[in-house]
C-alpha cells in the first residue's frame, strides 16, 4: 500500500463511521433492530441521590451478589444427605465419629476444598450482614417516609424480601446439620407443631413424618438454595424495576424539589462510586470469612436429638424470636381434649405475625390517620414526623430487648446472677423499653423541631474574641468550600461536551437537546 | 384521590379515544349460534369440573397413576377447551388492529447517547491514563485470580492419573464375585469379565480396570508380533473401555471373533491384537500380558504397557 492512499482510505473510513465513530456505529445498528437509543440514555442518565443514606439498600443488594456467588461453591461440595457415615477427613479430631452427609460434607469443605472455609464464613458473614443492611435500610424507609404514595408497593415487595431473607438464612445455616443449628430445626417442629387446628399436620407434611425423619435437610436444601432464591431475585428485580420506574425519592434542600431528582448520573459518576461499592462491600466480607471465625460446626459436633449444649442462639436476626419463646409465660390451654400450647404459639408464630402485618399495614394506617393522601418524592426528616418516629423506635426497641433476652442464660451466668432475675428483667424491660423509648423520642424529635434552615450545610465555627476593653464580639468563619460547591443550581446532564474547547459562549456550558 | 392534572398529562397521545357501540359488529360472536356454543362450553367446562373432581378422589383413596393422569388431564384438557372455545366462538371477533411504531428512536436521540458515551467517557478519562490502566490491570488481574478457588478447588490435578490402572505384576485375575480364574475355568471361545483381585467391587477402580477375557479357539495364540507369551493357553486379555468413548466393549460375536461396543458399533478383532475393523474407534484395545501361576490361576505378567481408554491431551 502507498503511503499516499493509506491515509485517504482511512480518513474514508472514519468519516463514513460518522462523529461517534465505532461507539456510534454500534449504537446505530443497535437502535435499527431494538430502538434502545431513547431508553438506553435515559439509563445512562438516571440520578442517584449523593445522600449517604441511599447507599445501605445497596449494601444489602451487593451482599446478596456475594451470598449468591459463595453459595454457588459451596453447592459444589455440600451433601444435602441425613444419611450417616463413619467420618474419615482432614478433621483428624472427628476421626471414627458418627455423621450425617450433610455435617461431614460441610466440614469437609472447610478444612479439604481449597478456599473452601473462607467462602463458607464469607457466606454466612454475608447472610448476617444482608439481613442487617436490609434491616437498617427499611427503618431509612421508615422514618424518613420514603414508603408513602406512590412508594407503597415497594415497601411491600421489601418487606416480602425481609421475610423471605429472614426465612432463608434460618434454613441455610440449618443446613451443615451440627448440634445448635439441629436444636434450631427441633425448636421450628415445635413450634409448627403448635399451630392449633394443623399444626402437627403442617410438621409431618413439612418433616415428611415426625421429627427428625430424613427429609428435612434434603427439603431445606432445595428451598434454600432454589426456591427461596428464585422468589428472592424475583422481587428483587421488581423492587429495582419500581424504583427506577418511581425514581429515588430525596430530602428537601439544595434544589431538590418534587418535581426533580438531583444527584450523580448513573454514567459514569455513580456507575464508578458504585461499583467500588460492590468491591468495598465484597471486601469487607471477603476480610470478615478470612479472620472472623464464624459458625465453627467442628466445635459444635453432629447434631443428635439427645445432645445439646450450653448457650444455644440462633443467628443474630432470629434472635427476637428466641427472646420471645424465652421470656413468655408458660401459659398453656386445654380444653374438649385439645391443647393450644400458647407459650409456643403467641411468641413464635401470633407475635411475628403482628408485627409483619404491623410493618405491612403502616402506610395504610399512616394514611388513614394523617389523612394524607398526595404524592410524595420529597423525605422527611424523622424530627418532622414525630409520632411516626416514635412509633417507629418503640418497636425497635421493642425487637432489641427481645435480641437481648435470647441471652438470658449467657448474661445469668457472666453477671452471676439468679437465672430468674434475668428473666423477670426483660419481661419487665420488653413492656418498659418500648414505651420510654418511644416517649423519650417523641420528646426529643419536638425538641429538636424548628431548626433547619441550614439543612445539608456543615455547622460553622463561631470566633468570640475579647477586645481589650473587655468586650466581647463574634464572628463566623467562612463557610466550608464543600457547602459553597452546593450552592451551584443543579442542571440536567449535558448532552454534549466539548472537549476541545473550555469556552461555549453562552456561559452555561450547556444545550438541550429535546428528548 | 389527588388531583391528578397536578402530577402532568395522564395520556400522552392525541389520538382519539376509540368508542363502538355494543351493536357494533366488531363486537359480535363469531358463531352463528352463540347460544348452541354456550351449551357446549357450559358442558366443557363442566367436564372439567367432573375430571378435577375425580382426581381428587383418586388421589385421596390414592389409585393408580393411571387415573390420577387421565382424570386430571381430562379436568384440565376440558376447561381449556372451554376456556378457548369461549375466547373463540362468543367473545369479540373485530377484526381490530395494533399501530406498529417505527422501533428506532431519532436521529437527535441515536447522536445523544452516542455522545454520553463517548464525550462523557472523554471527560473521565482525559488526563487520567494512568488510573485507567491501573484499574484496567487490576480487574485484569482479579479476573485470572478469582479463576483460582473457582477452579482449582473443583479437584485434583490429572497429573499421571489417567494413565495407570491397577494391574500390575502378578496380578490375580478374579471376575466380579471375586472368584479367581483357574485354567481350566472357560472353555474355548467363552468369555469372562475380570479384575485385578481386591478392586472388584470399586467402581473407581472397576471403571479402569475392567478387563474382558476371552478363551481362543487355538491355545498358540499371538495377536501381535512380540506378544508371543501373553496369552496362555489361549487365554487372551483386553482393557474393556472402548478407545472411542470410554463405553465398555460389551458385545462379543463369537463366531466373528469380534469384541462390539453397543455406543457407537466400533468392533474389535480377539485374534488380531483388537485392531478395530469397524467403527470409529482409533486404536486397539490394549492388551494384558497374562501368565498361569503355580496353581494353575492366572495373573497378569505386568500392567498395561499403555493408558487405556479414549485419548486425551497428554496421552503419549
Amino acid at each position: 500500500m502507498s503511503p499516499v492512499t493509506l491515509p485517504r482510505t482511512q480518513r474514508q473510513a472514519k468519516a463514513a463511521r460518522g462523529p461517534y465513530g465505532r461507539v456510534g456505529q454500534v449504537i446505530e445498528e443497535l437502535d435499527d433492530r431494538l430502538g434502545v437509543a431513547k431508553a438506553g440514555r435515559t439509563f445512562l442518565d438516571k440520578i442517584f441521590p449523593d445522600h449517604w443514606s441511599f447507599m445501605l439498600g445497596e449494601i444489602a443488594l451487593y451482599s446478596f451478589v456475594a451470598l449468591m456467588v459463595t453459595g454457588v461453591f459451596l453447592t459444589l461440595y455440600y451433601v444435602p444427605s441425613s444419611t450417616t457415615l463413619i467420618y474419615h477427613g482432614a478433621y483428624t479430631p472427628l476421626d471414627g465419629q458418627r455423621v450425617s452427609e450433610a455435617y461431614a460434607s460441610t466440614v469437609n469443605l472447610s478444612f479439604s476444598v481449597r478456599a473452601g472455609l473462607l467462602m463458607r464464613q464469607m457466606h454466612h458473614w454475608a447472610a448476617d450482614v444482608f439481613l442487617g443492611a436490609i434491616v437498617i435500610h427499611m427503618a431509612r424507609v421508615f422514618f424518613t417516609g420514603a414508603f408513602r404514595k406512590p412508594r407503597e408497593l415497594n415497601w411491600t415487595i421489601g418487606l416480602t424480601l425481609l421475610i423471605l431473607s429472614l426465612s432463608n438464612g434460618f434454613i441455610g445455616y440449618s443446613l451443615p446439620d451440627d448440634l445448635i443449628s439441629g436444636t434450631g430445626i427441633r425448636i421450628l417442629f415445635s413450634i409448627v407443631l403448635s399451630i392449633p387446628l394443623v399444626g402437627s399436620y403442617v410438621a409431618f407434611f413439612l418433616f415428611g413424618g415426625s421429627y427428625p425423619g430424613t427429609w428435612i435437610i434434603p427439603r431445606l436444601f432445595i428451598i434454600h438454595v432454589l426456591i427461596l432464591p428464585l422468589i428472592i431475585i424475583g422481587l428483587l428485580g421488581a423492587h429495582l424495576f419500581l424504583l427506577v420506574r418511581q425514581k429515588h425519592t430525596q430530602f428537601p434542600g439544595g434544589g431538590r424539589t418534587e418535581d426533580n431528582v438531583v444527584g450523580s448520573p448513573m454514567y459514569p459518576t455513580f456507575m464508578a462510586k458504585t461499583t467500588g461499592y460492590l468491591f468495598m462491600v465484597t471486601a469487607a466480607l471477603v476480610v470478615l470469612g478470612g479472620v472472623a471465625q464464624i459458625n465453627p460446626i467442628w466445635q459444635f459436633g453432629q447434631y443428635q436429638p439427645d445432645k445439646i449444649s450450653y448457650a444455644v442462639q440462633p443467628d443474630w436476626y432470629m434472635g427476637w424470636l428466641d427472646g420471645a419463646l424465652r421470656i413468655m409465660p408458660s401459659w398453656e390451654f386445654t380444653a374438649f381434649g385439645h391443647t393450644i400450647p400458647f407459650v409456643i404459639f403467641l411468641p413464635a408464630v401470633v407475635f411475628p405475625g403482628l408485627i409483619f402485618t404491623l410493618c405491612y399495614a403502616w402506610p395504610a394506617i399512616e394514611r388513614r390517620f394523617t389523612g394524607d393522601n398526595e404524592i410524595h418524592h420529597l423525605l422527611d426528616r424523622p424530627r418532622d414526623r414525630p409520632k411516626r418516629t416514635a412509633a417507629g423506635a418503640a418497636v425497635i426497641g421493642l425487637l432489641f430487648i427481645l435480641l437481648g433476652a435470647s441471652a438470658t442464660d449467657v448474661l445469668a451466668n457472666f453477671f452471676q446472677v439468679s437465672l430468674n432475675e434475668v428473666l423477670w428483667t426483660f419481661r419487665i424491660l420488653v413492656i418498659v423499653v418500648p414505651i420510654v423509648v418511644g416517649v423519650f423520642t417523641w420528646r426529643i424529635c419536638l425538641e429538636m423541631q424548628g431548626g433547619g434552615a441550614d439543612i445539608g450545610k456543615r455547622k460553622r465555627a463561631v470566633v468570640m474574641t475579647r477586645s481589650a476593653t473587655g468586650e466581647y464580639t463574634t464572628s463566623e468563619t467562612a463557610p466550608h468550600s464543600d457547602d459553597q460547591r452546593e450552592e451551584l443550581e443543579p442542571i440536567p446532564v449535558p448532552v454534549h461536551i466539548d472537549l476541545e474547547s473550555s469556552d461555549t459562549g453562552d456561559g452555561s456550558g450547556v444545550r438541550t437537546v429535546s428528548r | 384521590m389527588s388531583d391528578l392534572t397536578e402530577h402532568g398529562p395522564m395520556a400522552e397521545s392525541d389520538a382519539p379515544i376509540p368508542v363502538a357501540n355494543i351493536d357494533d359488529p366488531h363486537l359480535r360472536e363469531a358463531v352463528a349460534d352463540p347460544h348452541r356454543a354456550e351449551r357446549s362450553i357450559a358442558l366443557c367446562l363442566f367436564l372439567g369440573i367432573v375430571g378435577v373432581a375425580v382426581f381428587g378422589a383418586a388421589y385421596w383413596q390414592n389409585w393408580k397413576p393411571w387415573t390420577l393422569g387421565l382424570s386430571f388431564g381430562a379436568g384440565l384438557f376440558f376447561i381449556g377447551f372451554g376456556m378457548s372455545a369461549w375466547g373463540k366462538y362468543l367473545m369479540p371477533q373485530g377484526p381490530f388492529s395494533e399501530a406498529r411504531h417505527a422501533l428506532h428512536s431519532s436521529r437527535a436521540e441515536r447522536d445523544a447517547i452516542a455522545a454520553a458515551l463517548v464525550e462523557r467517557t472523554g471527560v473521565v478519562v482525559r488526563r487520567r491514563s494512568m488510573l485507567l490502566g491501573l484499574l484496567g490491570g487490576g480487574m485484569g488481574l482479579l479476573g485470572i485470580v478469582s479463576l483460582f478457588p473457582v477452579l482449582r478447588s473443583l479437584g485434583p490435578l490429572p497429573g499421571t492419573t489417567l494413565d495407570k490402572t491397577n494391574w500390575r505384576r502378578g496380578s490375580l485375575l478374579v471376575d466380579s464375585n471375586g472368584r479367581a480364574i483357574h485354567r481350566d475355568e472357560l472353555q474355548p471361545g467363552g468369555l469372562v469379565t475380570v479384575f485385578p483381585a481386591g478392586y472388584q467391587n470399586d467402581p473407581q477402580s472397576q471403571a479402569v480396570d475392567q478387563v474382558v477375557l476371552i478363551r481362543a479357539q487355538t491355545t498358540a495364540l499371538v495377536t501381535e508380533k512380540g506378544r508371543g507369551s501373553w496369552a496362555p493357553a489361549g487365554y487372551v486379555a483386553y482393557s474393556k473401555v472402548c478407545t472411542h468413548a470410554g463405553c465398555p466393549v460389551g458385545l462379543y460375536e463369537r463366531e466373528l471373533r469380534l469384541l462390539v461396543c453397543p455406543c457407537h458399533q466400533s468392533m474389535f478383532n480377539i485374534d488380531d491384537g483388537a485392531v478395530p475393523q469397524f467403527g470409529p474407534a482409533p486404536r486397539p484395545l490394549p492388551q494384558l500380558p497374562l501368565y498361569i501361576d503355580g496353581s494353575g490361576f492366572l495373573r497378569a505378567q505386568a500392567g498395561f504397557d499403555q493408558p487405556i481408554g479414549p485419548g486425551f491431551w497428554e496421552r503419549s
